[in-house]
């Protein structure tokens, strides 16, 4: 029941809201929109929606509206939003469920560049267990076609002796590889 | 004191000299450090953001490694690293059914367990110990210092939790210990969009412009940072930042553990300082701190 005045209004439970909070454990629908985690949002300038509006958002249960955004790549889990939450929503986590979901519906026109960045990143860990730095700005200028990407800085680093020129092969590779493929294997079933 | 140490893959390569320094700060300190054996990357930020397990599953792994080696706990001076073992230990033991997925990730149960320290807990707790002043050799007198504690050193309290989140002083206070003289200014935990640095240049120039800036006209000389990634941000690609914005900068960009081991006395080679981009020996000569 709802008394006007009261302060204290039912937000209409949606099945996209239920979906973000069962996934994430986060309880999206105390969110009072007081735009504290917008304020400090230091990404806030680029983003299409601000992070109060995709938390708004998922409460009405526009799931196609917050997947489509570019907020959910820009977002650069600073953490400083989840910090300063008088609810205590942890933004990053939901940001990283709704990034997944983007991911795994083909939602990535926003930005495509980011789920490129993950991809290389995970690419290079399943190939050496560790990150290869170089491999890593190889993988993603060949995929996301920024050709020159850091390459001005590849000089410099050779000279001072900070780049790996082979990549060191962890010791644990085999458990890395074991460790995604088993995930992997979780995830489809 | 003996500790588990997580060197995590930026201290491999781009960050050679914090690996360096950490250790020759950490012997001083009579500190052991054993690396742990077939340690992995702990997925970082792309880890967390690709799927919630990978997140959690691949510092699970290392710390599973850790628990059996039976030291004080993991050390680690990356903030990102420390970050991520921190949030998987926590993820462990706030649910049951996480550590379930996680044991069938590892194939092995870890109990989340094992304390992790930053390399900055360690040293910020020595340097109020009666005898730090004692390993001082070389005061770092007349330098003035912005410290940067950027995001994941202090954000969110809940999984860090060692000073405080909008105004920590751990940094300042070790600065101050060695003789510096530690700067106010308002950027200290403000992000530098390393986590954007390969997809939105842009942003990542922006915001790290605004750090080194701020640094600057608050009238430091140089950044001391204690993230192998910040430093990169701030220092490699400073020449960009000064494209991108139309400004000069040229502020040096110092690991914590590089200043407290030019203190404790090694050389400037011993630190890696020439390893920077933006060099800080001609700063520390004008300070009157002969390297």
């Amino acid at each position: 029941m709802t008394h006007a005045g009261s302060g204290h209004e039912e937000v209409g439970v949606t099945d996209f809201l239920e979906e973000v909070e069962s996934q994430t454990g986060e309880k999206v629908r105390i969110c009072y929109q007081c735009g504290k985690c917008s304020a400090g949002c230091p990404v806030g300038y680029v983003m299409d929606l601000l992070p109060n509006q995709v938390i708004r958002l998922i409460q009405l249960g526009l799931r196609q509206e917050v997947l489509d955004s570019s907020t959910i790549w820009l977002c650069a889990s600073c953490e400083t939003c989840a910090t300063r939450c008088p609810r205590e929503i942890e933004i990053v986590r939901v940001m990283d469920y709704l990034r997944q979901q983007a991911r795994l519906g083909g939602h990535t026109h926003a930005a495509r560049e980011v789920p490129i960045f993950i991809h290389s990143f995970l690419a290079n860990l399943k190939r050496f267990g560790r990150l290869y730095e170089p491999m890593l700005v190889g993988m993603y200028n060949l995929a996301s076609g920024h050709l020159t990407k850091d390459m001005d800085k590849a000089p410099a680093m050779i000279i001072k002796r900070k780049l790996a020129l082979l990549p060191s092969r962890a010791k644990g590779l085999h458990r890395m590889r074991q460790i995604l493929k088993n995930i992997e294997e979780m995830r489809r079933r | 004191m003996r500790y588990a140490f997580y060197p995590g893959c930026s201290l491999e390569s781009s960050a050679k000299e914090y690996r360096a320094s950490t250790v020759l700060v950490a012997r001083s300190l009579g500190i052991e450090l054993e690396e742990i054996p077939g340690w992995i990357c702990c997925g970082s930020t792309p880890g967390h953001m690709s799927d919630k397990l990978v997140g959690i599953a691949l510092p699970a792994h290392t710390l599973a490694a850790a628990a059996k080696m039976g030291t004080e706990g993991v050390l680690v001076s990356c903030a990102s690293c420390y970050s991520r073992l921190r949030a998987a230990n926590h993820a462990v033991r706030a649910s049951e059914a996480v550590a379930n997925q996680v044991a069938l990730a590892l194939g092995e149960r870890y109990a989340g367990d094992v304390p992790v320290y930053h390399m900055l807990e360690i040293v910020a707790k020595a340097a109020e110990a009666p005898d730090f002043e004692e390993r001082i050799k070389r005061r770092l007198k007349g330098l003035k210092v912005a410290s940067y504690y950027g995001c994941l050193l202090v954000r969110p309290p809940d999984i860090t939790g060692f000073d405080d989140q909008e105004d920590p002083q751990s940094l300042d206070r070790v600065v101050a210990a060695l003789g510096a003289e530690p700067i106010a200014w308002r950027h200290k935990v403000e992000c530098c969009g390393a986590a954007l640095a390969f997809t939105h240049a842009d942003v990542a120039l922006k915001l790290s412009g605004e750090i080194l800036e701020d640094a600057k006209s608050s009238g430091a000389d140089a950044v001391v940072v204690a993230c192998p990634l910040c430093q990169s941000n701030l220092d490699l690609r400073q020449r960009n930042i000064e494209r991108f914005l139309g400004i000069d900068l040229e502020v040096p960009v110092i690991y914590f553990t590089q200043l407290v081991g030019l203190a404790f006395g090694y050389s400037a080679g011993q630190l890696g300082l020439g390893k920077h981009m933006v060099n800080p020996v001609p700063l520390l000569k004008r300070r009157g701190i002969h390297v």
